[in-house]
């Protein structure tokens, strides 16, 4: 038995519909942005109490 | 515990799963079985991503790790993000392009069907294993505190897992991890208040923090290159990303859970959810750990935290002079802590500079008569367990938070077991099922009501095998360590074929195929003639299938090497 099939190239192309966000290369370089941010924070939390 | 705990604990474990079984009741459609609810929102499958992922010993020993090596940890999951948007850009939309229900099945379409086999029975080895392992490690540690029977304790979480698990299918397993995750936060919330409301008068917060940090406990980022440390921000970003990618990736308990759902947006939102959580998430449990050392600094503390191991062997005097020296040390401690504490209220610099020396040279002398108890331990049975470090969270619920509480953080442990199992043999039934059965019985896949009664055969089958497993995993306690180092030993061929898959479109099945099993033989062999960290053999096994299967690409007659493969 093959799955119906709910996949095609519309749904690959469908936009994030997030706030702010228009195509999926801006979530993923703010996810990126948000990892550099919380390395930045982690590094400065080390520096104040170690 | 009294009848409060009881009532919370067994209330919301049972509630749970009963939800699970009474809303999955009517699941008739295979594609519901195996792939969960059509209508499934982004927060649904991102929470069931990280209900995965968060088994109970991330619970039990993050704290403990936190509490005995400081919060570097922390790093492991720095490779996470960088890898879940590799999967939502790459991994994610070929999976659902193609309509699997495994990611094995992706390997059939883009290779053969024994390529699609060897990544099935690779996953199906270790993750089949392993679910032994998460219902038996907490299991040990919670029987052990609190003198439960360790065979009724594995029974119970392995029936109550099963009982939804098998009814509802990977529609079950999402439903049950929402509420799931749900008391997990709320009993780590109510640990973090307890804990902060525990602490010394006058202490606060930023006293504890300042205290942790003073002590080693929170340095979080180490952007050191010596290769001799364990957790820096390099061994984090690289070693984790090749981590988080075979895991993400290409192990069914994970894909799974997001390929679930409408469309490709809730998945990948799902995804990003886990990769703006995972970081602080782990963070703040983490921190949990450095301010229980804080309050162990200020309340009489035994000196080995398996207080039950501890009087199973304290049977002569030397124990009894280890256990006095220790209250002696943390006397002194307490007494260097409360001097700092002065000399920083003081604002004299110097004064405080000597404070500190003294109050760390004390905790250390405290660390070495811990160690020393150790020793001891293994001196009066060289087979005495003498990691104590998994105790001390759970030591610190069952001793210093109110009734009722005590039952919740207990739910959060055994709903932590419940939710990675679940996935875990929804996955192994879906794969033996998809990927193995179907393949022996090809003309049987249209029948789905017998596809159904397979799968729930097979999730039933995984589950048995996870309790015997975990049942008879106390008489061989290296079986459990040879099984985390056999998920290294695998994961990186698995992660390697994926990766040819992905981005080397010229390499055929057979190819690829043997490269794998060149690779793996590769793999077992330096295992067991080097001497080096078992998570490097995540990223050779991975590179060697890399690098041969172009050689062999390259080699192979014309025929042996053909691009396309059977449809699965």
């Amino acid at each position: 038995m093959r799955p119906a099939s709910r996949a095609d190239g519309r749904t690959e192309a469908e936009p994030p519909n997030v706030p702010g966000f228009r195509t999926w290369r801006g979530v993923y370089l703010f996810v990126f942005g948000w990892f550099v941010l919380v390395t930045v924070l982690l590094a400065v939390f080390t520096a104040i109490f170690s | 515990m009294n009848a409060a705990d009881w009532v919370v604990l067994l209330g919301t474990l049972l509630g749970i799963a009963a939800y699970g079984v009474w809303r999955t009741r009517h699941v008739h459609s295979l594609n519901t079985y195996l792939r969960g609810d059509a209508a499934i929102g982004w927060g649904t499958i991102g929470l069931s991503v990280m209900a995965t992922q968060a088994s109970a010993v991330t619970f039990l020993s993050i704290p403990g790790q936190g509490f005995e090596s400081g919060i570097g940890f922390v790093q492991n999951y720095f490779g996470m993000p960088v890898a879940l948007i590799i999967v939502c850009a790459v991994f994610l939309p070929m999976y659902r392009r193609l309509n699997v229900y495994t990611a094995y099945q992706f390997l059939g379409q883009r290779f053969d069907e024994k390529t699609r086999l060897l990544g099935a029975g690779l996953f199906l080895v270790q993750r089949g294993l392993s679910a032994g392992v998460t219902i038996y490690a907490p299991a040990i540690i919670i029987s052990t505190v609190l003198g439960w029977r360790l065979d009724l304790v594995v029974v119970f979480t392995g029936l109550l897992v099963l009982a939804y698990t098998v009814t509802g299918g990977s529609e079950a397993v999402a439903l049950t991890h929402r509420w799931q995750v749900a008391v997990i936060w709320a009993g780590m919330v109510t640990a973090v208040v307890v804990l902060l409301l525990r602490l010394p008068a006058g202490l606060g917060l930023d006293g504890a923090v300042h205290l942790a940090g003073a002590m080693g406990k929170l340095q979080a980022v180490d952007f050191s290159l010596d290769p001799s440390r364990r957790y820096t921000v390099w061994t984090g970003v690289f070693g984790g990303l090749f981590l988080s990618l075979s895991y993400f990736g290409t192990d069914q308990s994970q894909v799974q859970r997001y390929i679930a759902g409408p469309s490709l947006r809730n998945s990948r939102l799902g995804l990003m959810f886990n990769a703006v959580l995972k970081i602080p998430m782990q963070f703040v449990i983490l921190v949990l750990g450095a301010l229980l050392f804080v309050f162990y600094q200020f309340v009489p503390s035994p000196v080995f935290f398996n207080q039950a191991e501890w009087r199973r062997h304290a049977q002569d005097g030397r124990f009894h002079a280890i256990e006095v020296e220790h209250a002696g040390a943390v006397a002194q401690s307490q007494s260097a802590i409360r001097g700092w504490l002065e000399a920083r209220a003081s604002d004299d610099v110097a004064r405080e500079a000597n404070a500190q020396a003294a109050m760390v040279a004390a905790s250390q002398h405290s660390r070495l008569i811990r160690t020393e108890a150790k020793a001891a331990l293994v001196a009066a049975d060289p087979r005495a367990k003498t990691k104590d470090s998994d105790y001390v969270f759970i030591t610190f619920i069952l001793t210093q938070l109110p009734h009722g509480a005590v039952g919740l953080l207990l739910a959060v442990m055994f709903s932590a077991a419940l939710s990675s199992t679940a996935s875990e043999l929804a996955a192994l039934g879906t794969t033996t099922t998809v990927d193995v059965w179907r393949h022996l019985r090809p003309l049987a896949a249209a029948d789905e009501a017998r596809n159904m009664r397979v799968a729930r055969r097979f999730t039933a089958l995984w589950g048995a095998v996870a309790v015997a497993f975990a049942l008879f995993a106390g008489f061989a306690e290296n079986l459990i360590e040879a099984i985390n180092i056999l998920g290294s030993v695998f994961y990186g061929v698995l992660l390697g074929l994926f990766l040819v898959a992905f981005f080397l479109r010229r390499v055929g099945g057979t190819a690829v195929f043997l490269a794998a099993a060149i690779a793996e033989a590769l793999v077992i062999v330096m295992y067991f003639s080097l001497n080096i960290g078992y998570l490097w053999y995540n990223i050779i096994g991975c590179a060697a299938c890399i690098v041969f299967s172009l050689v062999l690409q390259a080699v192979l007659p014309p025929r042996a090497r053909s691009v396309e493969g059977p449809a699965a």
